[in-house]
């Protein structure tokens, strides 16, 4: 660098040395929060997955006691209720796959239709971003008051095409007679993709956008001039453009999804089989008020994130720094 | 082939065609709920369960929810009061409910959270995009980590440490608006930090150098040089961390449920979906959450749209 000859060093400390120590001290207090607050409770998470704590002993039990670590609250909680935790997990992923595809998609098919200028697109932009800004709490409160049984606009709508007078987000399975066999649909857990996946298209939406208006002009007028219709464009120009940009907001979106708590918390509480890892979580803490077991649930999945992230890390973003 | 029917031509029209019903679709979706939760929110209850699928509230509706500002003027207390602070959704939730007291709590949490924001960030993520130093990458590479560390799963450990801090030095930290201040801290900085991280870099180097040379200390630099040229993203982080403070929820559940007065607004709505509350009142209670985020979305939004999408991915 330049500087370095401009600046006397004091005392023999090299500039090197006095740079390093001004950058620790600018880093060290957001730093120590972050250690503090996620790195060491992250860890320590670990420790109270082997000690089998209640909660009703948590304020007098000896936290520092690991002479009785144990696996047992794995065990617990992967044979509790009967195998009901492979029931959870496979419940995670479908609605983890299925929000973050529907997202997708759907952000993928709303920027297409914005890409291009039309009379009032920035107010159509603005408005396709109010399901991601608002908070999760009042939207979820509309869906679940437009999806009630008695009252809600939906229901009562569906019911003058009509579908069934049900009640969306509590009903389990709707048995559905399709060429004369009889299918279970599991009709809460598609109502709650289906809300995330209205809530989150916004965001793939904005990703999915920006990369679209960075593609270069002239490779559309090149496709143009040797013929290629719209959807051919769109097909063998815009689609294989975007693939750097949906893998990536595929495995955000995934792992975001995957540790979301408060979105079916809110619309039903994990009933009528939407109960996912974190309800579950939140479930072995507070109405089993068991914290050891809670916590193992917590290790398991953040075992699984840490693995999705990693592959992000290893595999999305090699060409970072 | 004629021209005129041309595939080019038919994909076109069909093009359009395609796009208007998509557009319509889409504003349909995006605005019909939050249009639903204005209609209710101005309904009574009782007109509501009669007449589900009104999509208009009537002018006695409007009279009804502002009835209280007469009635109560000139000081609350009286009989008339009370009864038409009771029917109005909007003056019960207020008033009747608590929610004065969520929105001041609210408003002291997002405020400190994006102060504090950007007090760490703004010198640390200078430090990483610029200063040269042992651990650097490793810290750049551990935000990227910790954005992503669920919240349910922090929040455990975090619980029981609360609980025996107050156990062991008497400090309540469960129900205390810095506590929970704190904890939206270390969710927000990462975030922060990997958003200017990724803009600080555009700065042009030569404008600090010469700074530098002219016997500016690197932080004067910062704060003459740096901050002024990042407002666009120090702006974008503001927002973005107000709205994460201000529409958190699974925290202010964990750490601030026993204790009613230090509610948060999600808490206090999430508390309104019971049974003996009517849903209108739910409804009032969404609005008044969400109508400062649609206003500030609307006043910022280019710088929102900015911060949303520096967040996470580059390229």
């Amino acid at each position: 660098m330049k500087i370095q000859t401009s600046t006397i060093p004091r005392r023999g400390q090299s500039l090197k040395a006095r740079e390093a120590r001004l950058a620790y001290s600018l880093v060290v207090p957001t730093l120590v929060i972050v250690l503090l607050i996620v790195v060491f409770p992250m860890f320590w998470n670990i420790i109270l997955s082997l000690q089998p704590i209640r909660l009703q002993n948590l304020p007098t039990i000896n936290l520092l006691d690991f002479s009785n670590l144990s696996l047992n609250n794995y065990v617990r909680a992967i044979s509790a209720r009967g195998g009901h935790f492979w029931d959870v997990m496979r419940v995670t992923f479908v609605y983890t796959i299925g929000s973050t595809i529907l997202a997708i998609v759907m952000g993928l098919w709303a920027a297409l239709i914005v890409r291009d200028a039309f009379p009032g697109r920035n107010i159509v932009r603005g408005f396709l971003l109010f399901p991601y800004i608002a908070p999760v709490v009042s939207v979820a409160f509309i869906w679940k008051l437009m999806l009630d049984k008695n009252i809600g606009v939906i229901t009562l709508l569906g019911e003058k095409i009509g579908l069934p007078p049900i009640s969306y987000l509590t009903t389990r399975e709707l048995p559905l007679h399709l060429f004369g066999l009889e299918v279970n649909i599991p009709l809460a857990l598609i109502t709650v993709i289906l809300f995330e996946g209205w809530r989150y298209f916004p965001f793939a939406f904005l990703f999915l956008l920006a990369r679209m208006q960075a593609i270069p002009e002239d490779l559309y007028e090149a496709a143009a001039v040797d013929g290629a219709t719209p959807l051919q464009r769109l097909w063998y120009i815009t689609l294989p453009q975007l693939r750097a940009v949906a893998g990536t907001l595929f495995l955000l979106r995934f792992i975001w999804t995957f540790n979301k708590f408060d979105d079916i918390f809110l619309l039903n509480g994990g009933a009528a089989g939407t109960e996912v890892l974190p309800i579950q979580i939140y479930d072995w803490l507070f109405s089993r008020r068991n914290v050891g077991v809670s916590s193992a649930v917590a290790v398991i999945m953040a075992l699984i994130l840490g693995i999705l992230v990693f592959a992000y890390l290893r595999w999305f973003l090699p060409e970072e720094e | 082939m004629p021209a005129r029917w041309s595939r080019e031509r038919i994909e076109r029209a069909l093009g359009i065609v395609f796009k208007v019903f998509s557009i319509l679709f889409f504003l349909l979706i995006t605005a019909f709920p939050f249009y639903w939760m204005f209609n209710l929110s101005f309904r009574p209850f009782g007109d509501v369960l009669m007449n589900p699928l009104r999509a208009l509230p009537r002018p006695e509706d409007f009279a009804h929810v502002i009835a209280p500002i007469a009635a109560c003027w000139g000081g609350g207390g009286t009989e008339a009061c009370q009864a038409a602070v009771r029917n109005s959704s909007y003056a019960a939730v207020l008033l009747d409910y608590g929610f004065l007291t969520y929105i001041r709590n609210s408003v002291i949490v997002s405020g400190l959270t994006v102060t504090l924001t950007l007090l760490l960030a703004i010198p640390a993520a200078y430090a990483v995009t610029r200063l040269d130093f042992r651990g650097r990458n490793a810290m750049s590479w551990g935000i990227l980590l910790i954005y992503m560390f669920p919240a349910i799963v922090l929040g455990i450990p975090l619980f029981v440490f609360f609980v025996r801090i107050q156990q062991a030095l008497g400090i309540q930290l469960r129900g205390n608006l810095y506590g929970v201040t704190v904890i939206y801290l270390a969710s927000t900085l990462p975030v922060a930090l990997y958003m200017l991280r990724s803009y600080f870099p555009t700065i042009p180097r030569d404008l600090e150098e010469a700074a530098l040379i002219d016997g500016c200390t690197r932080l004067e630099v910062i704060w003459r040089i740096t901050i002024p040229l990042a407002i666009p993203a120090i702006a974008s982080v503001a927002l973005y961390t107000f709205m994460i403070a201000w529409n958190e929820f699974l925290y202010a559940l964990l750490f601030l449920v026993e204790t009613q007065p230090s509610w948060t607004l999600p808490l206090g709505l999430q508390q309104l979906d019971s049974q003996e509350v009517p849903r209108t009142f739910l409804m009032a209670g969404s609005v008044i959450i969400t109508v400062p985020i649609i206003v500030i979305f609307f006043f910022f939004e280019r710088f929102l749209t900015r911060g949303l999408t520096a967040g996470a991915v580059k390229g």
